[in-house]
């Protein structure tokens, strides 16, 4: 990256205080707890159940189909889970808090997922706004930014990730690793309590993953809470503090980078990672 | 051959066509644009996950495209009236009645063109405007809107001259548009060629500037940091349309 400000800054990006760790709930800052989810009768999630530390980035590893992308969606309560809870600092999220374990109306939800950030695969970049206006468009239209103000935090952000220079640029006129930079700044500014990667660089030309993976390596230091889908083991190596692995809708494999690439105790991961190498 | 240039001119310039166009002008205007209006909510009706409005859009397009206009149009302007006495009133005009039976026809058009162009977007848009935490109205107005026009504009720029030939349908209810004219004069007259020719220079007209309008938004939503300010500009549109 071009210069040496923190990619998380509180001041600029306008935070509550940080609480001190004592006043909240000890445990997981995310977590997954038994989650089924099933379209139609394909059961994709059999029981899912891991937990985040704060600041703690977790790879997840698997074979395509394993339903690595519907377990983020569900994390990111982008879709409803069939049982099962997704917990945020201690909370249930995604359902009423009390009585029958009802799904919130979307509105609701729409709340509830300011404190979840998510990048795609594809990026999914609005293209009718330019980069900057990708950014903006969280702070106006959902923590209620004036415009000015909006601008001023997204350009910063913008630069941040080394695109101080493409700020008035639209999604086409992007390279891909500048797309998903874009993507990964219109999550961030948001302020999120975690941030969720759905296999961020597989989409890019092998020249352009390096950049990508520079930015998240760099927010993974600066503290931020990770889950990070991904098929580079490099990344997983170097940056995870425990590595997952999936396979048919169950976590086969959880243990730190050194356990799970150095001895993997399952015989599926055995053969993924194998395949992979 | 027997035309004479002299009456042909003097229809071209005269104020009873001139009005006649643009009561077509205004007619078509304000029917079109109710029915993109009427179209949107439709299509949202028809995407949505309550089937009583899912089926009521799909009723209100089954019913709207399969009558001839002409027979929405004397319904509207005929029956109406004797169903509602309040109706008789002369406040309900001709042109009101035209308004009223065209756009309530388009709008079953408009449905489809708008359906189609919700399908066009990429699932991803809507998933990644959630995931910021944007609220199913915000993610309408500010993601999903903005893409459907873009897709719409051409489809929807056809609708528009086709409703500008469609208005003269209205010549059936007395509304005094250009062919309303033309066809007095021509009954006075017994001048078809002369009169015709300038009712069809009108109509060649009013279209040149509703495909400078269309190239216009078209630029406007390009999309693109290159579209400089100049670009954006109508009479820029208009210099443009001709190398397209
Ligand atoms: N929206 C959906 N509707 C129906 N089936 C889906 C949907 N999304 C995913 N699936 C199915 O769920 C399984 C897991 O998919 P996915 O979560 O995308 O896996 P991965 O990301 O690990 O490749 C696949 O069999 C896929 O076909
Ligand atoms: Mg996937």
């Amino acid at each position: 990256m071009t210069d040496h400000k923190p990619l998380l800054d509180p001041a600029l990006l306008g935070a509550e205080v940080v609480e001190p760790v004592s006043t909240v709930a000890s445990g997981p800052l995310l977590e997954a707890v038994d989650i089924r989810k099933r379209y139609g009768r394909n059961e994709v999630l059999r029981g899912v159940s891991f937990g985040v530390e704060r600041g703690d980035v977790k790879a997840v590893l698997g074979p395509s189909g394993s339903g690595k992308s519907t377990l983020l969606r569900c994390l990111a309560l982008l879709e409803p889970i069939d049982s099962g809870q997704v917990r945020l600092e201690g909370r249930t999220v995604g359902v009423r808090s009390s009585g029958r374990a009802a799904r919130l109306p979307e509105r609701e939800l729409a709340h509830q997922r300011r404190d979840i950030g998510m990048v795609f695969q594809r990026f999914n970049l609005f293209p009718h706004l330019t980069a900057l206006g990708n950014v903006m468009l969280g702070l106006t239209e959902v923590r209620g930014r004036s415009k000015a103000e909006a601008a001023q935090v997204a350009g910063d952000m913008l630069e941040r990730v080394g695109l101080g220079a493409r700020v008035r640029f639209y999604p086409s006129e992007l390279s891909g690793g500048q797309q998903q930079r874009v993507a990964i700044a219109r999550a961030l500014v948001m302020n999120p309590k975690v941030m969720l990667f759905d296999e961020p660089t597989s989409a890019l030309d092998p020249e352009l993953v390096g950049e990508v993976l520079a930015v998240m390596e760099e927010l993974a230091r600066e503290g931020m809470t990770m889950v990070v889908v991904t098929h580079e083991i490099g990344f997983a190596k170097r940056v995870a503090s425990r590595v997952i692995m999936m396979d048919e809708g169950e976590i086969v494999e959880d243990g730190t980078p050194t356990e799970f690439f150095g001895s993997p105790r399952h015989e599926r991961t055995r053969r993924f990672l194998e395949a992979v190498h | 051959m027997n035309f004479d240039p002299t009456v042909f001119w003097q229809a071209l310039t005269s104020d009873t066509f001139r009005q006649g166009a643009i009561t077509a002008i205004a007619l078509t205007v304000v029917a079109q644009l109710t029915a993109v209006v009427i179209g949107l909510v439709l299509a949202v009706m028809r995407g949505s996950g309550n089937r009583l409005l899912r089926g009521i859009s799909w009723t209100y397009v089954w019913i709207f495209r399969a009558i001839p206009t002409l027979v929405q149009l004397l319904f509207v302007w005929n029956a109406l009236p004797q169903l509602f006495p309040s109706l008789v009133e002369s406040w309900f005009s001709p042109f009101l009645a035209a308004w009223l039976a065209l756009s309530i026809n388009e709008g079953a058009y408009m449905a489809e063109i708008v359906r189609s162009g919700l399908l066009a977007i990429d699932e991803g848009q809507q998933l990644a405007a959630r995931a910021l935490g944007m609220t199913p109205l915000s993610v309408f107005r500010r993601v999903v809107l903005p893409q459907v026009i873009r897709v719409i504009i051409p489809p929807t720029a056809n609708e528009f001259i086709t409703m500008l030939k469609i208005t003269s349908l209205a010549s059936a209810i007395s509304l005094q548009e250009l062919l309303t004219y033309t066809q007095q004069s021509i009954s006075i007259t017994f001048r078809f060629a002369e009169y015709y020719a300038a009712a069809a220079i009108y109509y060649l007209v009013i279209v040149s500037v509703f495909m400078a309008f269309q190239a216009w938004l078209e630029r406007r939503f390009l999309w693109s940091s290159q579209r400089g300010g100049g670009e954006r500009r109508f009479v820029t549109a208009l210099r443009g349309m001709g190398a397209r």
